[in-house]
């Protein structure tokens, strides 16, 4: 038959073009290598910034450090969703993993912003407000770039089935990786418009990700050449 | 998640990992082997995902063509019936997604249908007909074989450019040049004929 004959050849070519391939990491140990990757930058953040200044700022605001630990384990939880995401076979459901540590970041940042609300000198919506959430918005979406360029590569590698969910959370560990880095550089408690500039920061990260790393993910397969 | 242990996979897909595990490091006796073991289960899934029979071949290639640019990605520890499964599902449901926006761009419209008469229901209508299919048939057969071969997946079998790249083996860059140059052609020569 016509088409048991193309199936035949199909065989032939890819079995002809065989090579042997390095096997991928397992996801866990990819997601540790971009992590280390983003330990990295956060130490290079931490040489040129007031390290004594930003333990005194989450000394005296607890909710900073519950946002902080926060936003750090929604990157972790994240990033492995995403390698996990990216692996042919692995379920939908890695998606869900980082949600948690998602809602708690969140509800943090939002008790943050709360209680600068309630200060009798207002809640940080005049023009000092809005410079700081300009500031916090372009040093989230700066900070996000490297890490994006090094988690698309990093996705590439695999083959990521659904490849707009894989964006998606790559997206979410990206913008959290970097909403943590930016404690590096932020002199305030979060303020309402602050909360905000992060939220839109953060959809800007997982925007352009999901063009970026979609685009990435997505390679359509093709015949090797003969 | 979806680890299991040897004890609990299926015998044909333990050989079908030790197959890929061999195929990993090069060994093309099994990757040929391995890879015509696969396809009834590939049409299987597919099947049930919903694709129509006449599609099936088109789903499995695709299918071969990804296990072959993932097979780095495969894990021996882990069921590879499994991860076969999942890129066939996926490339399955690739596929009706693309048939289905298709479908939609294509519209039928019954009263132009009653409307207007078929011109090959006249004699000379019919004979008009031949003689343009003759003419067209001749001047596709007088193109290079590259451009020819263009003209027919693209044009005249309707196959995407992605696929026709995946058939042929050549880019889709070179194809869109060649099926541009065949009509450039024929342009010149039904215009010059008028």
């Amino acid at each position: 038959m016509a088409t048991d004959r193309r199936l035949d050849d199909v065989v032939a070519r890819l079995s002809a073009d065989l090579a042997p391939v390095r096997r991928l990491p397992s996801p866990p140990v990819r997601a540790a290598c971009w992590i280390g990757i983003a330990a990295v930058l956060a130490a290079g953040l931490a040489l040129s910034c007031d390290l004594p200044a930003l333990g005194r700022r989450l000394m005296v605001a607890p909710d900073m450090w519950l946002a902080v630990l926060a936003s750090t384990t929604t990157a972790v939880l994240a990033a492995l969703a995403a390698f996990e995401l990216s692996v042919p076979g692995r379920s939908a459901r890695w998606a869900l993993l980082p949600v948690p540590a998602l809602v708690l970041w969140m509800s943090a940042s939002g008790l943050g912003c709360l209680r600068t609300w309630t200060m009798p000198d207002g809640g940080g919506m005049g023009e000092g407000g809005m410079g700081e959430a300009r500031h916090c918005l372009l040093n989230i979406v700066l900070i996000s770039v490297p890490l994006m360029a090094v988690m698309a590569v990093m996705v590439r590698r695999a083959c990521p089935l659904r490849p707009n969910l894989t964006a998606l959370v790559s997206g979410l560990a990206i913008a959290a990786a970097s909403a943590t880095l930016l404690n590096f550089d932020h002199p305030y408690d979060a303020s309402a418009v602050d909360l905000a500039a992060h939220l839109v920061a953060v959809l800007i990260v997982m925007g352009l990700n999901q063009v970026v790393g979609a685009r990435a993910a997505s390679g359509r397969a093709s015949m090797p050449r003969p | 998640m979806e680890r299991v242990s040897p004890a609990h996979i299926a015998p044909s897909d333990l050989a079908w990992s030790g197959l890929m595990a061999a195929a990993q490091a090069g060994d093309r006796q099994a990757y040929d082997r391995l890879l015509r073991d696969c396809i009834p289960h590939i049409k299987r899934v597919a099947r049930r995902t919903g694709v129509r029979p006449e599609s099936l071949d088109d789903v499995v290639q695709d299918v071969l063509i990804t296990v072959h640019r993932a097979r780095h990605t495969y894990d021996p520890s882990r069921s590879f019936a499994h991860w076969l499964g999942a890129i066939a599902q996926r490339r399955a449901i690739d596929h009706l997604r693309h048939r289905g926006r298709q479908e939609r761009r294509e519209i039928s419209d019954d009263l132009a249908y009653d409307a207007f008469p078929d011109a090959g229901t006249t004699p000379e209508g019919a004979l008009e007909r031949d003689t343009r299919e003759r003419e067209m048939r001749g001047a596709v057969a007088a193109l290079s074989p590259g451009q020819r071969e263009a003209v027919e997946l693209l044009a005249v079998r309707q196959r995407s450019l992605a696929e026709a790249a995946a058939e042929t083996g050549k880019t889709k860059g070179a194809l869109k040049v060649n099926l541009h140059r065949a009509l450039k052609t024929l342009r010149a020569r039904f215009d010059g004929a008028e």
